[in-house]
């Protein structure tokens, strides 16, 4: 195992709740690994392991080959976390956060404020740096926690959840920060329930259901896996549902029609929506919606588990 | 691999860091403490302010009554209302650490390279100069008003410190009570129903022969009533040597119970 976080068979039990029933997962070093999964599939406890936090009942986890329980304290020198609720200190500002992390880290005090100043800097933060924590928005405690997991140049990084609750602007931020990191070699390991997220940011992609691994590759090999995207189209009236399956049959599409008047066709060649679009104008069909979509999250795991994220959880 | 490999060893618990960085560690986490306090307008309030409202209260309202002029149950009340103050200070080290534990602050210094116990003690360190602040106000507002201390110096640096020791004793009561409940709310609810006993079940604001019976067994077997007989001793005069001794043995006595109990629920619980 040569990865950067190996984990073997983790099992992780909370009274009579297996949370982890044998993980099984290597990141690769300057990769970011996506651990996709709903609420309660065992990713923040997989986080918690690899992060020191929780000490396993059985199996065995490294991280840049230090052991998680045997040499804890050789594996939080080397990484950084960012849980899923912030935790920075309310009641400190900004700039005091990061300097009390820093000199935790043994950071000289110099140092230390001159490192956390860089990355006020680098998060955007200036005007808020001698402002209590208390006063900043959702999105500005987020980027002020990476921050904050980041001031010991960490080797690798967990981020649990990083944009969970953070509207679109945000979650474009942050991600433009991970990939940043990704761009100067620090290992990632994200959880997220999005598998949006997961496309944009992950090199490779495990996911996780009831504390098991059930697939595991590339975003590419998974969504080729799982069919890739489909179109959908909703014509405005019910009872154009059969012209617009025809027509859409002469391209040489197969679609399906829903209960709810949507139809539904794998789209291998992104160009199927062009043509669809074209042909409809054509025929003079008024649509509600058309379009094409990623599986989302609940696709993926009505594949992969027979049941759906929600149900999951 | 479904093979499971057998459960890894204990890990070591001090291996963390030399005693050198535990020091500059737990002095780090009291720097936050202080500013914590510092940057809080209702923590600072709470250590300033506080203090003074519970003199002027107590003596003016009560003086009269119980000692026929406010000036005479100032000298009486003051160096008990003085550990008041400092035992109502200690709970709040309970209702931080709950707060912190519920913030999730505690995970981030978990996964840092640092003694486990460095959050802890640097928490206390910072409360033990709360104490001391709210009573050097106190003193200070009390000597406004006309108490006089008839002792020397070092009986009033006695009398501090060994009110902090008591404090110190305090803390790791409301400590294993924050480990416990975790909800900062639930602490302070639960601190109180501890310490308005603890202070009022006492001689701090009334002579103790004035008291039913029963209730006397209570007061004289309450280390509050032997800490504010010992600080009474040493700041205006009268025995000292008993309440001391009664007072540091108390002490000891809720530092030997709660101590290692509120280190052993902070290790499960964090």
């Amino acid at each position: 195992m040569n990865g950067a976080i190996c984990v073997e068979g983790l099992v992780k039990r909370f009274g009579a709740t297996t949370a982890l029933d044998g993980v099984d997962l290597v990141a690769r070093p300057g990769a970011v690994l996506g651990l996709l999964g709903p609420n309660g599939s065992g990713k923040t406890t997989t986080v918690r392991v690899l992060a020191t936090l929780l000490r396993p009942d059985a199996g065995r986890a490294t991280v840049l080959g230090h052991d998680v329980v045997a040499d804890a304290p050789a594996v939080r020198r080397r990484i950084g976390l960012t849980g899923q609720y912030a935790a920075v200190d309310e009641a400190l500002t900004g700039t005091d956060n990061l300097v009390l992390v820093a000199r935790l880290l043994d950071v000289p005090r110099r140092a230390a404020k001159a490192r956390a100043a860089e990355l006020i800097n680098q998060f955007g933060l200036t005007e808020a740096a001698g402002r209590r924590v208390r006063t900043y928005s959702g999105g500005m405690r987020r980027r002020l926690d990476l921050a904050v997991s980041l001031i010991g140049r960490p080797d690798v990084l967990f981020l649990d959840e990083p944009t969970t609750g953070l509207d679109p602007r945000h979650r474009n931020e942050v991600w433009d920060h991970v990939r940043g990191l990704a761009a100067d070699g620090v290992t990632v390991l994200l959880t997220t329930q999005y598998l949006e997220e997961a496309d944009q940011l992950a090199d490779d992609l495990v996911v996780i259901d009831r504390g098991r691994v059930i697939a595991g590759g590339t975003p590419a090999s998974l969504k080729a896996e799982l069919g890739g995207q489909a179109l959908h189209v909703r014509p405005l009236l019910r009872a154009d549902v059969p012209r617009v399956l025809a027509l859409m049959g002469e391209l040489g599409a197969t679609p399906v029609a829903d209960a709810t008047g949507e139809l539904v066709a794998p789209a291998l060649d992104p160009a199927l929506l062009r043509r669809v679009e074209d042909r409809l104008a054509a025929a003079d069909i008024p649509v509600a919606e058309i379009g094409l979509r990623l599986p989302s999250l609940d696709d993926v795991f009505l594949a992969l588990t027979g049941h759906t994220a929600e149900e999951a959880a | 691999m479904t093979t499971l490999a057998p459960a890894p060893p204990a890990p070591t618990r001090h291996a963390a860091a030399p005693r050198s960085s535990f020091v500059r560690h737990a002095g780090t986490l009291a720097w936050r403490g202080i500013t914590k306090t510092i940057h809080s307008t209702e923590a600072l309030l709470d250590v300033t302010l506080q203090p003074v409202i519970f003199l002027l209260l107590f003596v003016y309202v009560f003086g009269g009554a119980i000692s026929g002029s406010p000036d005479a149950y100032l000298q009486l009340a003051l160096p008990g209302v003085l550990v008041q103050t400092i035992v109502f200070a200690s709970a709040g080290t309970g209702v931080g650490l709950a707060e912190d534990l519920s913030t999730g602050i505690f995970d981030r210094f978990r996964s840092l390279p640092i003694s486990r116990s460095a959050p802890l003690v640097g928490a206390i360190l910072a409360d033990l100069v709360r104490y001391l602040t709210s009573g050097l106000i106190m003193l200070a507002l009390g000597l406004l008003l006309g108490f006089r201390i008839t002792t020397s110096p070092p009986a009033v640096v006695a009398a501090f410190g060994l009110v902090m020791v008591f404090a110190f004793a305090m803390c790791w009561v409301f400590t294993a009570l924050a480990m416990v409940v975790g909800q900062p709310r639930s602490v302070q609810g639960l601190g109180a129903l501890v310490m308005l006993p603890l202070t009022f079940g006492s001689n701090v604001f009334v002579p103790t022969d004035t008291l039913p019976s029963w209730l006397r067994g209570f007061v004289e077997i309450n280390p509050v009533t032997h800490v504010a007989d010992a600080a009474r001793g040493l700041l205006s005069g009268g025995p000292v040597a008993a309440p001391v001794t009664f007072a540091l043995i108390a002490s000891a006595v809720v530092i030997a119970v709660f101590a290692p109990l509120a280190v052993f629920l902070y290790r499960r619980r964090t």
